[in-house]
């Protein structure tokens, strides 16, 4: 099933929020999740399961050092998903 | 170098009667229970349907993004260390490489153990969360604490079972006599009302099924009792080397004089009946402590409310300080809050420095017939006044394996 990036986006910011705490708001593309974010390496894992089962995708651990900011994890669901 | 002291200048607590220490303590002192029937399903499964819950749940004292990281043992031990911390006038400015953190559990992380478990078998391997080690480990609680409070002289948790949160105090204390440290935050927390545990004990015949009066159930030295009464929660201390406490002008609420550590080689869960063990850790700590039996006033025990433990506590108690127990009002806590485990000695040493402090013994609760083999001053349904003047206050703890821990403290 193909996905909008504005949908993919919006469940990140969700997730980001719920795992981490931080506010919604402040997710943005651009956004780095390690510098920007303050996500650690423990709620990245979460992160990245979260991401998983709400996408119904799978992303391989080599592919998450990858994912450097918001929109990273956004283009590579968006692609995976299609 | 002269000898240094040590002194108690903060206090913290989340209780089954209370969210911090001035509930837990007006509760205690008007006698009320904690015990409560339980609400989960799973309750069907035990013979036991009761425990003694703390009375406000974490979530209503802390960020929930906190909380989804940490056991609930972890959460109690940040929640009363704050409260403790704040009491003791947050120090923030002392210098970190002096401060050190002690905090007991008996079990740790077992309610994330075994909900990962479930996660495991459930959902496989991803669906394990990456917080589930830090969150089980034993040593979690205070590595939290110290985490949260930049401590840089050691951060620790000894283990042994019910007497762990007491064990963790006497180590704190040791740790500022031997100048490692001038102020340590220290205690202990449980958090294992949850089926398996409870099953466990209750497969050991130790816990009260009293289902038709949960309230009633932690009855100490009554001839009807039938077993301890799962608590959860936890007490934390802030103890400081005395000088230390005076120059910054902190509130002092008492001193702790010394502690006796021993250990049974009996039983791995059963009391010694001579309570040797338990004698020679008293007589330990009033020369630790240059007490004399003369000098003890009130003593909280460690009375779970088992058939066996309680009168061999009380026979050794009887014997250690000899004609001297007439003038010393024993106190069996546990009947309120029920058994916290590894917090049940810290929670308890919480209350000996508020009973020194009100000179005030809280009361026992449930003692419908004192049970005859009890000779000691057992304080009955209503607090008793302690003495003006200088008195002393002990506080025993002992846990499965044989571990005897009894700490000493001095008004001030």
């Amino acid at each position: 099933m193909a996905l909008s990036q504005a949908d993919v986006l919006a469940g990140i910011k969700e997730i980001v929020e719920e795992v981490a705490g931080i506010p919604a708001a402040s997710i943005e593309l651009d956004k780095n999740f390690t510098e920007d974010l303050e996500v650690d390496s423990l709620s990245m894992v979460e992160v990245v399961v979260a991401c998983e089962e709400r996408f119904g995708v799978k992303i391989p651990d080599e592919k998450v050092t990858e994912l450097a900011t918001v929109g990273d994890a956004v283009n590579f669901i968006v692609n995976a998903a299609a | 170098m002269s000898q240094r002291r040590v002194v108690v200048t903060g206090l913290g607590a989340t209780t089954p009667l209370g969210a911090d220490v001035d509930s837990t303590w007006k509760a205690l002192l008007a006698g009320q229970s904690g015990v409560r029937l339980l609400t989960e399903d799973w309750r069907e499964l035990l013979p036991v349907h009761f425990a003694a819950r703390v009375a406000t749940e974490p979530a209503d004292q802390m960020e929930r993004v906190e909380m989804r990281r940490l056991d609930r043992s972890e959460q109690f031990a940040l929640v009363a260390s704050r409260e403790a911390w704040k009491d003791a006038g947050s120090p923030d400015d002392i210098d970190k490489e002096r401060l050190g953190v002690v905090i007991a559990s008996g079990i740790g992380g077992v309610i994330t153990l075994l909900d990962q478990f479930v996660n495991l078998n459930e959902k496989g391997a991803r669906g394990v969360s990456p917080h589930t080690v830090p969150m089980l480990m034993p040593n979690g609680p205070a590595a939290n604490v110290g985490l949260e409070l930049q401590a840089k002289a050691g951060v620790h948790t000894p283990v042994s079972a019910c007497a762990s949160g007491a064990e963790a105090i006497g180590y704190a204390f040791e740790m500022i006599k031997n100048n490692r440290a001038d102020i340590i935050v220290t205690g202990g927390v449980e958090a294992a009302i949850h089926q398996l545990p409870m099953a466990g004990f209750a497969a050991m015949k130790a816990l009260s099924t009293r289902n038709d009066a949960p309230a009633r159930a932690s009855r100490p030295y009554d001839v009807d009792r039938d077993g301890f009464v799962l608590g959860e929660g936890g007490g934390i201390l802030v103890i400081e080397e005395y000088e230390h406490a005076k120059a910054r002008g902190a509130k002092i609420y008492c001193e702790i004089g010394g502690q006796g550590l021993t250990s049974d080689g009996y039983h791995i869960a059963a009391p010694d009946p001579e309570g040797s063990g338990v004698q020679r850790a008293i007589k330990f700590a009033l020369a630790n402590s240059g007490l004399s039996t003369k000098d003890i006033v009130h003593l909280n025990a460690h009375a779970t409310s088992t058939p066996a433990g309680d009168v061999a506590e009380a026979n050794a108690l009887r014997k250690a300080l000899g004609a001297d127990a007439d003038h010393v009002a024993v106190s069996a806590t546990k009947s309120m809050t029920g058994h916290l485990l590894g917090g049940a000695g810290a929670i308890e040493s919480v209350f000996i420095v508020k009973a020194l402090q009100d000179r005030l013994a809280p009361p026992t609760i449930n003692i419908e017939n004192l049970d005859p083999a009890v000779t000691v001053d057992v304080v009955r349904d209503t607090p008793r006044q302690l003495p003006a003047g200088d008195i002393a206050a002990l506080n025993d703890s002992f846990g499965f394996g044989g571990h005897n821990v009894v700490l000493a403290f001095k008004s001030l």
